[in-house]
């Protein structure tokens, strides 16, 4: 087994777990959750990937590696966005839940 | 970087799904965005493996550090009552068993495609090489931020401007009042500010060599000045520095854009002797400004103490 | 393996062993205080006894400056956090000290 495939089946298992939890879960937070380690997952399977792209010297491929910094502050700067939409949604209804999740 | 798996990768990987799938199905949710915090900072172990410093220190200083704090901040915001959930949160009930299916069925796909690729693909890393020296900094991840693809750094530092607007939109109601700061967080600060300002410089200047680069050295800045709110809470306000500062990375960034463009070379193409010295420049620009910007993100437009 | 690199091992075997047990500390004792006290205090010797470990296999004096640096700045962010904690549990409930027969 390789550093590559190791480390992508760890990202396609982040995958699942995110997803799942940012589709499934009640609790705006949990769901938040779920959407950052669906990211890390999908950041993994492009670094885990950029190491089967080595260049003569054995050095992985850059361009993944800058595509995944922009990445995580992209993905702060949302999740701060959305933390501020959740404080407003908990603020007016007191529930920090949307409004079709919250049954009785 | 590591050639082959060893012990320590098979405990890593075990221990990040374990990690992760706690830190979504904890009921207690102060437990679970500590147990997030915790992931992060091992996924900056796996980075590390998997020869990306570079994408370590960011992930450590802004996925770990800084959207922890965020998420804390949260909770302590929305009090006790939106912190506890039900017992099982994720719990498969008939409603999100359509949900589960569709992410097993992704998952399978996925694996399959992994174990079918080859050990060894072409990438760009050739071309990234190839380019380096006329590029102006000699670290790869670098040139390509700030050189190859420095349009997508641009629209990058745009989206954190957005959210900040967003964020000073939003966050309309005063804050929490907090009680005095015991001692020892002044003494914190008054070491450790210092030093997050003198080592946020540093990877500033080193990332154009070695791991490091304006992202990195600007969240370690902004680590600083939210120690300091947290010792003795300011207002940042909305004043027109604070907006130029803000604005400040993204503008410098187009203008030396737009000034590339009219002399004839092309939107961000950088004549290649100078393009080491435009390179410094937009980057000091921009660590300021994403400092500031990831500093208003957690502070919000708090009216400070007193 | 050299005497060197068996040294490096002891020392870092031992610092792991050190966490172990503030580990346990955290899992095991019964409050807040007696956890922080455990997990400090362990978790501070053994970091220096893995930073001693990994300063005989440096390659210069700035490596062995630089894990120095670490270890002092861990111990004293460690040790202010502890008392943060510490402060913010005592501020709301006062403390009654425990004694076994319960005088």
């Amino acid at each position: 087994m390789s550093l590559a495939l190791l480390y992508g089946l760890v990202g396609v298992g982040l995958v699942a777990m995110g997803l799942y939890a940012a589709l499934a879960a009640r609790h705006l937070l949990r769901r938040l959750l779920g959407f950052n380690v669906l990211g890390a997952g999908v950041f993994m399977l492009f670094i885990a990937h950029a190491t089967r792209a080595v260049d003569a010297a054995g050095r992985p491929d850059p361009v993944p590696h800058a595509l995944v910094i922009t990445g995580i502050v992209v993905a702060v700067s949302a999740t701060a966005l959305a933390l501020a939409l959740l404080r407003r949604l908990h603020a007016r209804h007191g529930r920090p839940t949307l409004p079709e999740d919250r049954e009785g | 970087m590591a050639s082959e798996v060893q012990a320590f990768d098979l405990l890593l990987a075990v221990l990040l799904l374990w990690l992760a799938w706690r830190a979504l199905a904890s009921a207690d949710l102060f437990k679970a965005v500590v147990q997030y915090i915790v992931f992060g900072l091992l996924l900056a172990l796996a980075w590390i493996r998997l020869g990306a410093p570079d994408v370590a220190l960011a992930e450590a200083a802004i996925g770990a550090g800084l959207a922890g704090a965020l998420l804390l901040d949260t909770l302590a915001r929305i009090g006790r009552a939106g912190v506890r959930d039900e017992a099982r949160p994720l719990r498969l009930t008939r409603r999100r068993a359509g949900v589960a299916l569709a992410v097993v069925g992704l998952a399978a796909a996925l694996v399959a495609v992994l174990l079918a690729l080859p050990p060894a693909m072409p990438g760009l890393s050739a071309e990234a090489m190839a380019q380096l020296e006329r590029s102006g900094v000699s670290n790869p991840v670098t040139a390509t931020l700030l050189n190859y693809r420095a349009h997508d750094t641009l629209l990058e530092i745009g989206v954190l401007l957005l959210a900040v607007l967003g964020v000073w939109v939003l966050d309309a109601e005063p804050r929490l009042d907090q009680a005095e700061a015991p001692a020892p967080l002044h003494w914190l600060v008054r070491v450790l500010l210092p030093l997050a300002v003198v080592v946020g410089g540093y990877l500033l200047w080193v990332g154009a060599h070695a791991p490091g680069g304006a992202f990195q050295g600007g969240a370690l800045l902004a680590a600083g000045g939210v120690l300091l709110h947290l010792a003795r809470p300011f207002a940042l306000g909305s004043g027109w520095l604070v907006r130029l500062a803000a604005v400040g990375g993204f503008a410098v960034f187009l203008l030396v854009g737009l000034a590339m463009l009219l002399l004839g070379g092309g939107f961000l193409h950088f004549p290649p002797g100078q393009a080491g010295t435009w390179i410094l420049l937009i980057e000091t620009a921009a660590m300021l400004s994403i400092a500031l910007m990831l500093v208003v993100l957690f502070v919000g437009r708090s009216r400070g103490a007193g | 393996m050299n005497a060197l690199d068996a040294l490096s091992l002891l020392l870092v075997g031992a610092g792991a062993g050190f966490f172990l047990v503030g580990s346990i500390g955290l899992l095991r004792l019964p409050d807040l205080l007696s956890r922080l006290h455990a997990l400090t205090k362990a978790d501070n010797l053994g970091l220096g006894l893995v930073v001693a470990g990994l300063a005989l296999q440096a390659e210069s004096l700035r490596q062995v400056l630089q894990l120095g640096l670490v270890w002092a700045l861990v111990l004293f962010s460690g040790s202010i956090a502890c008392y943060l904690l510490a402060h913010a549990e005592t501020a709301s409930t006062p403390v009654e000290p425990e004694t076994r027969d319960g005088e």
